[in-house]
């Protein structure tokens, strides 16, 4: 069941075009990354789903329905540029926004102390914004973002700031999310954690949709047939059978290689079989999505 | 809608908590107070400051004789053969030297030697106590009596009433009036310009500090805006509550400590006769407060105090969410005061002269000059068509400005970087969400 529908969402400003028929669904239950390069239309796109603007066509579904103000309640937002109010004490200020979501004070204040003892900030309580360090006013943002419980996370370059420890903890969390049955919309420019985190992402550029599908897929449909493999043995690479060598380097009696099987013959490890080797790594050489991010995003610049 | 009261709550609660807030609150009524104690004691002790000062007259012409009469500023004594040298020795402050060919048919032309000069308060009674010798003098000359001549001095009082459609007449003071109605119309003026820039300044606060985004998402910007603006006024209310019933507490004390009675009023009373030359009656002042419409008066600032503000407020708003910055606000900031300050400077001239003028009129009744020119016309007595067409009229235009303003921040507050133009705020108006 698809949480989000986006549905051929367009916006446009007085002199652009910040999104053009924009559709993709958004799976329960995953971590979807929503990539793209700076101006590509991703805060637009999350500001819509917000509803903090309207689409100006197609529409935002959220489980099947029409996205409307009952929906607030379900989405938790964590934008890129955050901030919270400097002079109000953490406790109020993270009961201001539980209240504005939806929440009753009662669940409200329970619901706060929890996320309080499990980020290790009961202390902080009385404490105003302005005497927290950055990271802990992150994860107070954090707890801001997740304490009604929301059906759909929207984070917005979460980890810009945290120092590793604190990066751990929010991708711990975010997994820990996700096993409770939530979908985090994952915006970042980190392609590794994309890697590490995402099951399913979209890239958007220059307003459009260029793909959407799982991570694996995406990465191998970029994929060029490219094996690499180290061995031991005193056959040169270029001695080597039935293949093409692409690279070739040698460290201590370690050889590396980079190549292609000859078209129209099938990949097969058999063909090194009586050639008098050791291999000690065989592996396709599959795109990052570091690659694949940038690649993608060039192509359309062309 | 909904979420309104909590971010009403929100911003209430954080301005009446703050030290500075409570501090201000709980100190101006002491102050005021404190001048109000102040202006007694002055008046039960009425030369504190100003102490008699001893002159010797020269006059050897021998045409005033004893006859300049001393006052409480200036005490005359008469010596003909006063040298400058015995002046500095002695404990009179200064001479004045009555020209030894002075012919009363002639101007007169003082001369004094002192070691400190005259202030023109001090000229101002020389001046009236010689003249006055000389005018008595030349009009015994022309034979007439000593009698004749007491007969003449008289007070003179106008006491103005109003007469209703009844026919009853109502003692009115015009003094009691123009102080109730400039003394509303600036605390309306204070209060718009001190709560309307709180509201222009937590705008941009949350702006600056990017907290809006977060906000925008659980609540339309039209309900933050509103829950800002009606919090703020709240605080307003609660400072102008405290200020009222404090200020009222420590007057009471502090004419009780002081055993200020109607009989002691007299000596009020006295000091006034001293400054105007006429003589407001004590109870005559006493029945114009009491006759004064105070409950519509009342009833009437409570609504230009709120709506004065809510017009005002709403424009603050706006430009809060168009600016990155307080140093931007600037050139959006000539709208807002113009009509403010104009209205007061014309309260306080046109107004007063002429409370039912046509100039007058007019902009007690237009939204933006009406909450202050209106308050300050009020005690006239203006016809309740004028005023039923100020409300109405101030509730239209905080409609319209409400619904401008809240077109602008929806666009202003999500916008950074560059300073809009007006223009460009024109086109915000026009904005689909």
């Amino acid at each position: 069941m698809d949480v989000l529908s986006i549905e051929g969402v367009s916006k446009f400003y007085a002199n652009h075009t910040a999104l053009n028929r924009v559709s993709f669904n958004v799976p329960e239950g995953i971590v979807f990354g929503l990539l793209g390069p700076n101006g590509a239309g991703k805060t637009s796109l999350i500001r819509i789903i917000n509803q903090i603007t309207a689409p100006d066509e197609g529409q935002v579904l959220f489980r099947g329905n029409k996205l409307n103000i009952s929906h607030i309640k379900e989405i938790g937002y964590l934008p890129e540029e955050r901030g919270l109010y400097k002079k109000m004490q953490v406790f109020d200020q993270l009961l201001y926004f539980a209240r504005l979501r939806g929440l009753d004070k009662a669940t409200a204040i329970k619901t706060i102390n929890e996320w309080l003892d499990k980020f290790e900030a009961s202390t902080w309580k009385k404490k105003r914004i302005e005497e927290l360090s950055k990271g802990m006013q992150q994860k107070i943002q954090f707890i801001i973002t997740v304490l009604h419980d929301p059906k759909v996370i929207i984070l917005d370059e979460p980890f810009t700031g945290f120092d590793p420890k604190n990066t751990q903890l929010i991708k711990d969390e975010i997994r820990s999310l996700k096993q409770k049955g939530a979908s985090v919309i994952l915006s970042t420019h980190r392609m590794e954690s994309v890697e590490e985190i995402c099951d399913e992402v979209v890239l958007i550029n220059k307003s459009e949709v260029v793909t959407t599908g799982t991570v694996n897929d995406i990465r191998s449909t970029l994929k060029e047939d490219i094996f690499e493999m180290h061995y031991r043995g005193d056959v040169a690479p270029e001695d080597l059978q039935g293949i093409q060598i692409l690279r070739s380097s040698k460290q201590g009696n370690e050889t590396f290689v980079q190549f292609k099987y000859p078209e129209n013959s099938r990949p097969d490890i058999q063909v090194f079989g009586g050639q008098h080797l050791q291999i000690s790594l065989y592996r396709e050489v599959i795109p990052s999505m570091q690659e694949v991010f940038i690649k993608l995003t060039e192509t359309q610049h062309a | 809608m909904r979420k309104i009261p909590l971010v009403i709550l929100r911003e209430y609660l954080t301005r009446v908590k703050k030290k500075s807030f409570i501090i201000m609150t709980l100190l101006a009524p002491f102050l005021i107070s404190g001048f109000y104690a102040l202006m007694i004691w002055i008046s039960i002790n009425d030369n504190v400051g100003s102490s008699v000062k001893h002159m010797v007259v020269v006059d050897q012409s021998g045409i005033f004789g004893n006859d300049v009469k001393s006052n409480d500023k200036i005490d005359f004594h008469f010596s003909p053969n006063f040298s400058r040298d015995s002046l500095i020795n002695s404990d009179y402050e200064g001479m004045i030297i009555v020209p030894e060919d002075y012919d009363i048919e002639q101007d007169l032309n003082l001369k004094y030697e002192s070691q400190s000069s005259l202030s023109v308060k001090e000229i101002d009674v020389i001046q009236n106590a010689f003249s006055s010798v000389i005018r008595n003098t030349k009009l015994k000359k022309s034979g007439i009596t000593q009698e004749t001549l007491d007969s003449l001095k008289v007070n003179v009082a106008v006491q103005s009433s109003k007469i209703d459609s009844e026919g009853n007449s109502k003692t009115t003071n015009s003094i009691i009036l123009t102080a109730v109605g400039i003394g509303s119309a600036f605390i309306i003026y204070i209060f718009i310009f001190l709560y309307g820039v709180q509201v222009m300044r937590g705008v941009i606060e949350e702006k600056t500090s990017r907290i809006v985004e977060l906000m925008v998402s659980s609540v339309k910007p039209f309900e933050l805006m509103m829950g800002k603006v009606i919090g703020i006024a709240a605080v307003g209310l609660t400072q102008l509550a405290i200020w009222g019933v404090l200020s009222t507490v420590l007057t009471l004390i502090i004419t009780t400590v002081f055993g200020i009675n109607q009989v002691d009023q007299s000596q009020l009373t006295e000091m006034q006769q001293a400054q105007t030359q006429v003589t407001p009656q004590v109870g005559e002042m006493i029945a114009s407060i009491a006759d004064l419409p105070i409950a519509k008066i009342f009833g009437l600032f409570l609504f230009f105090f709120i709506a004065g503000y809510l017009l005002y407020g709403a424009i603050f708003a706006a430009i809060g969410s168009a600016v990155d910055s307080e140093t931007d606000t600037q050139q959006f900031m000539m709208p807002i005061t113009l009509p403010l300050v104009f209205s007061l400077v014309i309260s306080f001239s046109v107004v007063i002269n002429d409370p039912n003028g046509a100039l007058a009129t007019w902009l007690s009744m237009i939204p933006f000059t009406s909450p202050i020119v209106m308050m300050a016309r009020l005690p006239f007595d203006p016809p309740t068509w004028q005023i039923v067409t100020a409300v109405l009229s101030m509730i239209i235009g905080i409609v319209i400005a409400i619904a401008i303003a809240g077109k602008i921040y929806r666009t202003g507050i999500l916008m950074y970087g560059k300073k809009p133009s007006y223009k460009e705020l024109l086109k915000w108006l026009f904005y689909k969400n």
